[in-house]
């Protein structure tokens, strides 16, 4: 199914990254990254494991301080923030981890709740029964509500982690592995959401993968990442219409026998 | 490139953890004192510590209490002084079994559970994802959980020495004649005022311990669940460890106070 691609505004930058280098004592992840993700956008980060995509977001979130080189986001500098400040940046950016990270003390009502009531002043007991029942109502959720996480499936998992980064109404998504350690159903399920999402809250999101079908659905523009320097950038078709053998050894794992 | 050490590679880290801890628990004073306050937290873990502690503490200061009297009373006998047993019990309880018995169950019991939830949040990225929500992880994990430990040791503590002196009750009641109010009477005749509050400041000082301890190794957890066991475990090493410096100097101030 082609996606509606009108809500992608290209004049809007929302996330601008130039010239990013990261390293942890003699590994250097990230080697001079250059990413634009405009309003509205699915950028999917592509790249093998161990190659500094999931880094990237977390520099992005402000987990990570870059070593040098700027990361734009909303218009403000992360590695320039005080922390009032990053935290004002956070409240606009969602942050779907690669485990759910859902905190398993808690029921997923407690979950949802945990930032909301920390963040929205004044709401009674009734507006915040009705936001949770929203979020969870949007992923398909709803019955879960005075679960555990730990009776909750991979996949239901991962929906409730992007509910509850949902429950704030962020500008920018940012999913890590969202179809890692899931059947094929559930992740295209999780794809679907993914789409859902954007088309919904009209969010602009980086999907970390490395799940070729996770990338096909749910990106408008693909970004390869090898060597800590993105290969290709552009649409999928764009990205593998190429000899490159980096890139077609990876195409041909995916999608040929 | 590998980077050159000052002293040496054990030395270097084994002084860095301690700047690391100096700096951990100045950022628990700054953040315990700045709005907001998560109260509701700190009420939880409160009864997570203190209430579900209650049986423990019971048992443990009650058997004391008997075993101690049991254990005394023949020397007592043998010097013809068998009527000093409660006040001699009264003493050992007050000023050193009750604080050290509620420190050294709550390090096993409390600060071991503290360093594996919080090692167990920080490897499955439950702190990374509350620090992305925008929530301060540090304020609702760190600050609720050391308050709550200082809060509830002492108390704690109080109710050991009661059961404890309980316990040496129903052993002298079983061998002398006696009554609780004369029991009573004759054991805390030579307990002092300074007596009770070394004590309660000592267990103030245990509870933060013990928190902070297990906060810190938790938070900082790595390695998987390697890294959870690892805190649980240096959790109560590390704090057992400090409670007996802490308890050695702590007498010392107390006696000089008391001029002995």
């Amino acid at each position: 199914m082609q996606k509606d691609k009108s809500y992608i505004d290209t004049s809007k930058t929302v996330i601008d990254i130039r010239g990013l280098y990261k390293s942890f004592g003699d590994l250097h992840v990230l080697r001079g990254v250059d990413l634009k993700v405009f309003k509205g956008e699915n950028v999917v980060v592509l790249g093998r494991s161990g190659t500094g995509k999931s880094v990237l977001i977390k520099i992005i979130s402000g987990l990570l301080m870059p070593d040098k080189g700027k990361v734009n986001v909303l218009g403000r500098d992360v590695d320039q923030l005080d922390r009032k400040q990053l935290m004002e940046l956070r409240l606009k950016i969602g942050f779907s981890f690669q485990n759910s990270a859902l905190y398993d003390s808690m029921t997923i009502r407690e979950n949802l709740e945990f930032p909301l009531v920390r963040h929205v002043k004044n709401l009674s007991r009734a507006e915040v029964n009705k936001e949770v029942e929203s979020v969870l109502e949007a992923v398909g959720l709803l019955q879960t509500i005075n679960q555990m996480p730990s009776e909750l499936s991979g996949g239901q998992r991962k929906r409730i982690g992007i509910a509850r980064t949902l429950i704030l109404k962020p500008e920018i998504m940012l999913y890590d592995e969202p179809t890692a350690g899931l059947d094929p159903i559930t992740s295209i399920e999780i794809n679907e959401l993914i789409n859902e999402v954007q088309e919904r809250y009209h969010t602009s999101s980086i999907i970390i993968t490395h799940d070729l079908t996770c990338a096909k659905i749910t990106g408008d523009r693909i970004a390869m990442l090898f060597d800590g320097q993105f290969l290709r950038v552009g649409t999928f078709e764009e990205v593998f219409d190429t000899d490159e053998e980096r890139v077609r050894s990876f195409y041909d794992y995916n999608f040929t026998e | 490139m590998s980077r050159p050490y000052v002293i040496s590679k054990k030395a270097d880290s084994f002084f860095y953890s301690i700047y690391d801890a100096i700096l951990f628990i100045g950022r628990f004073f700054k953040e315990a004192v700045q709005p907001p306050y998560e109260f509701q937290e700190i009420v939880r873990q409160c009864y997570e510590i203190g209430y579900r502690s209650l049986p423990l503490i019971s048992l443990t200061g009650f058997i004391t209490g008997i075993v101690f009297t049991k254990q005394s009373r023949p020397s007592l006998i043998e010097f013809g002084a068998a009527s000093w047993l409660p006040s001699l019990v009264a003493i050992a309880i007050v000023r050193a079994l009750a604080p050290l018995i509620t420190a050294l169950i709550s390090a096993g019991r409390v600060g071991s559970s503290i360093g594996a939830e919080l090692g167990s949040m920080r490897v499955t990225e439950q702190i990374d994802a509350m620090e992305v929500s925008a929530v301060n992880p540090f304020k609702f994990l760190v600050v609720s959980r050391v308050l709550a430990t200082t809060i509830t040791i002492p108390i704690l503590m109080l109710y050991c020495a009661l059961v404890g002196m309980l316990g040496a009750f129903l052993n002298v009641s079983q061998n002398e004649e006696t009554n609780f109010v004369a029991f009573w009477e004759s054991a805390f005749d030579q307990i002092t005022f300074l007596d009770v509050w070394a004590s309660v400041i000592k267990a103030i000082v245990f509870g933060f311990t013990i928190g902070i301890v297990g906060c810190y190794k938790g938070y900082y957890a790595n390695k998987g669940t390697e890294g959870v066991g690892k805190a649980a475990n240096s959790s109560v090493v590390l704090s057992m460890f400090l409670i007996f410096i802490e308890e050695v100097i702590i007498v010392q101030i107390a006696n000089s106070i008391r001029g002995y």
